[in-house]
C-alpha cells in the first residue's frame, strides 16, 4: 500500500468503518511507515482535542435570552395566524 | 440526539439541541451575534414549518439543516465578494497531502491553559474554508453520523467523507505548528503568537 492510498482510507480507518482485510492492510502499512503513523496519530488527536474543547459553550444568560426570543417569535406568528 | 418531540405552534425545547445548534452556528459564522440570529431563525422556521417535516429524518437533523443554511446565508451576506456554497467546487487533490510530518508532544493540551488552548483551536478552525469547517463540526465536534451529516448538508456520503478528510488533515497541519515536539535545543518553549500564519 502506498502512502497516498493510506491517506485516502484514513477517514474510514479513524471512524472504524472498514472491512477487516482493508484494516489489516492499513495497519501493516502503519507498522513500517513512520510518517503515516504520525499523521494518523496526530489527526486522531486533532479530532479528540476539538471534541473535548467545549468551544462556544452557551452561557446560561444567553440560553435564557434565546429561549425567550424564540418563544416570542413563535407566539407573534401564532397571533398573526398563518401567512 | 433526536429526543425532541415537536408540537405545532408550541416550541418544545431540547436544551441539548439549543446548545448544539448555537455551537454549530457560531462555528460556521465565527460571530456571536450572527450565531444568536441563526439560532432564533432556525428554531422559529423549524417550528413554523412543522407541516413540512415529514418525519423521515430526525427532527434534530432537520433543525441542523435549517441552521446550517441560515448560517451560510449570513456568511454570504457578510462576504458578498466570495460566494460560500456547500455546492461550490472543492478542488485540489493535493491539499490533503500533509506537508509537515512531526510528532506531537504526548499531551499537547497540557502545554496550554484552557483559555490559550481555546484561542488556538478557535483561530485554527477559523482558517478553514466554510465548506470544510461545517462538515468537520457536524461530524467530529457534534458527533453526527456520516449519513446524518450528508442529510443535513444535502451532500452525498462520498462528498462528506472527502471534505471531512481534507478538513481533518488541514486542521492537523495547522495545529502542528503549536503542538509538535520541540527540538531539544529549543527546550520546552511555547511558540509565540507570531509563529502562527493563520
Amino acid at each position: 500500500m502506498k502512502c497516498s492510498e493510506f491517506l485516502h482510507e484514513l477517514t474510514d480507518y479513524l471512524d472504524g468503518v472498514m472491512d477487516s482485510p482493508t484494516k489489516a492492510e492499513l495497519e501493516e502499512h502503519l507498522a513500517w511507515c513512520h510518517n503515516c503513523y504520525v499523521v494518523c496519530d496526530t489527526t486522531k488527536k486533532t479530532i479528540e482535542i476539538y471534541r473535548d474543547s467545549q468551544l462556544y459553550e452557551l452561557p446560561e444568560n444567553l440560553r435564557t435570552r434565546l429561549r425567550s426570543a424564540i418563544v416570542q417569535k413563535c407566539q407573534s406568528r401564532k397571533k398573526a395566524g398563518p401567512a | 440526539m433526536g429526543a425532541i418531540q415537536p408540537k405545532v405552534g408550541e416550541p418544545v425545547f431540547d436544551e441539548l439541541a439549543l446548545r448544539n445548534v448555537f455551537r454549530i452556528a457560531q462555528h460556521i459564522t465565527q460571530n456571536r451575534e450572527d450565531a444568536e440570529d441563526v439560532v432564533q431563525d432556525a428554531f422559529f422556521k423549524a417550528y413554523s414549518n412543522l407541516a413540512q417535516f415529514q418525519g423521515q429524518s430526525k427532527f434534530y437533523t432537520w433543525l441542523v439543516r435549517i441552521a446550517v443554511n441560515e448560517a451560510l446565508m449570513k456568511l454570504r451576506r457578510r462576504r458578498p465578494e466570495r460566494t460560500v456554497s456547500l455546492d461550490e467546487d472543492v478542488k485540489t487533490e493535493d491539499d490533503s497531502v500533509p506537508r509537515e510530518v512531526a510528532d506531537w508532544s504526548p499531551n499537547p493540551e497540557q502545554q496550554y491553559s484552557q483559555a490559550e488552548l481555546r484561542e488556538i483551536l478557535d483561530k485554527t478552525i477559523h482558517g478553514l474554508p466554510a465548506t470544510f469547517r461545517t462538515v468537520f463540526v457536524l461530524r467530529d465536534v457534534e458527533g453526527l453520523s456520516t449519513e446524518e451529516t450528508a442529510e443535513a448538508l444535502e451532500l452525498s456520503i462520498p462528498a462528506v467523507k472527502s471534505r471531512l478528510l481534507r478538513a481533518r488533515l488541514q486542521l492537523r497541519e495547522r495545529l502542528n505548528k503549536f503542538f509538535k515536539k520541540r527540538e531539544k535545543s529549543n527546550g520546552a518553549q511555547k511558540p509565540s503568537s507570531g509563529d502562527s500564519n493563520q
